[in-house]
């Protein structure tokens, strides 16, 4: 057991390597960016479709108001200037994610800590790691190293789903692209929607995500997530 | 005193107002040319922009741009049905054109239904009719220094006369049309009249509308602004409009 209650000594344990603390604070910039002119981006045209076309004449299955210049980059109406921070944080997205994926494959972080049991699947596995999020316990005990199934579920579907389908939905609108990238969202106006819905989840991950770490002990997991060493919770705590 | 919602609520404006500062930096504009590297790179050339059958067009094709020119000339040469209007292919070429209506339904033609994706993120369906821009270009004669070519317009935006360029990659480009036609119809005012460019795998902005004078050059420096466009040299939209 890495937990040693008794001593009264930290227990700390080495999580993160430096290829996943790396990706993490760019792709958080990288993220924090693309949400940001996304938003403004959309401003340009705030109503989505479905399909190859879709224009102010045709039905459009979703109109916003024009998102208010606080979660906008730039903040003040400016097509031309988002596309810059778009277009460039693009490519560290893209390009970070590709790195990553690789690098975590060939390390064995994917293999290894994100790899899902087939016990931690069962209903009674998944019942008693909610109450343990309910009760704000986010750690087995047992092994406090691990993910627990919600974490690998999310982070999983973060990364093989929800940036893949960004990326490639934000191609799909590229003209200079390959059209099957737009063919196969149905569409480039299809794309669109896409890309918008994926960014209303990934933006749903992140808050989450956030109020975890708050909820989890923000100093240790921002520490561990920096210099890549975590402190075993319920150790070392000095009265 | 600063209180820490005080510091939050600054820093979050100073970051913000640091982020709009930053919006115009070379490096973040230099994005463009690694997309356009990149583009060119692994999709490839001569790749062509999805084509759609006529039952798949917009039933109404918005207008991207200036809706009507509205200068004098301009609108006596709408008003008499552009029958004195003249294609100028000037620049460096070895035989210079001055090419009518006429003139440009005789070549041969060239007939696409295409998605025109506008940079604000709609886009309509329509077809498109008119010679390909390599016909012309091969008729004139293009000098081996010439690098791009550049489309001049009769319509202004806010006082600035639009001009638009492409590369030689996009002007020879099978789909890169001259077209005077939409829909099987003459080109309406709104949509361009006489002519317009047809660059199928670039935004909405590229497809000048208006076309007057067709100009190879060695360089866009001396063009406008020297930024290839009228878009790029007022409001610092990409050059390469493929993404």
């Amino acid at each position: 057991m890495a937990s040693d209650p008794g001593s009264g000594k930290d227990a700390l344990v080495y999580r993160h390597r430096l290829i996943t603390r790396l990706w993490h604070w760019i792709n958080a910039l990288a993220v924090f960016v693309m949400i940001g002119s996304g938003l403004m981006i959309f401003n340009a045209h705030p109503r989505l479709y479905w399909g190859h076309f879709g224009a102010n004449y045709d039905p459009a299955w979703l109109e916003l108001p024009r998102f208010p210049g606080w979660v906008t980059i730039p903040s003040h109406y400016s097509l031309s200037g988002a596309r810059h921070w778009h277009l460039f944080f693009a490519l560290v997205l893209a390009f970070g994610l590709l790195v990553y994926l690789l690098g975590s494959l060939a390390n064995r972080h994917v293999q290894r800590d994100l790899r899902i049991r087939r016990r931690e699947l069962s209903g009674r596995h998944l019942w008693a790691d909610f109450r343990a999020h309910l009760a704000l316990r986010f750690h087995d005990p047992e092994s406090p190293r691990d993910y627990n199934i919600f974490q690998k579920l999310s982070y999983i579907g973060v990364l093989f789903v929800l940036l893949p389908v960004l990326i490639l939905s934000g191609l799909a609108l590229a003209p200079g692209m390959w059209p099957w990238i737009a063919d196969l969202f149905g569409g480039r106006q299809s794309a669109r929607s896409v890309h918008f819905i994926a960014m209303a989840l990934l933006t749903g991950f992140v808050l989450v995500h956030l109020t975890l770490v708050m909820l989890a002990g923000p100093l240790d997991e921002v520490r561990s997530m920096i210099t890549g060493w975590w402190r075993v919770p319920g150790t070392g705590e000095r009265k | 005193m600063i209180t820490r919602r005080n510091l939050l609520v600054t820093g979050g404006a100073t970051l913000l107002a640091g982020c709009d500062s930053l919006s115009d930096s070379p490096v973040l504009m230099s994005a463009d040319e690694a997309h356009h590297f990149l583009q060119r790179s692994i999709v490839g050339r001569a790749a062509l922009a999805r084509e759609f059958r006529a039952d798949q067009r917009s039933p109404r094709f918005r207008v991207n741009g200036t809706a009507n020119p509205n200068t004098p000339s301009y609108s006596a040469m709408a008003a008499n049905r552009f029958v004195d209007w003249r294609l100028a292919v000037d620049g460096l070429v070895a035989r210079p054109l001055s090419l009518s209506l006429a003139n440009l339904r005789s070549l041969p033609q060239r007939a696409q239904i295409t998605r025109h994706d506008c940079v604000e993120g709609w886009s309509a369906i329509g077809k498109w009719q008119g010679p390909r821009l390599e016909t012309l270009l091969q008729l004139a004669g293009l000098r081996p220094e010439a690098r791009y070519i550049v489309l001049h317009c009769g319509d202004s935006i806010a006082g600035q006369p639009y001009y638009e360029s492409i590369d030689l990659v996009d002007a020879f480009h099978p789909q890169t049309i001259l077209a005077w036609a939409m829909n099987d119809a003459p080109l309406t005012v709104g949509h361009g009249a006489p002519v317009r460019l047809r660059v199928e795998r670039q935004l909405g902005y590229k497809q000048a509308k208006y076309v007057m004078r067709v100009e190879a050059v060695a360089t866009l420096d001396g063009i406008g602004k020297g930024k290839g466009g009228f878009w790029e040299d007022y409001n610092g939209y990409e050059w390469y409009a493929g993404i």
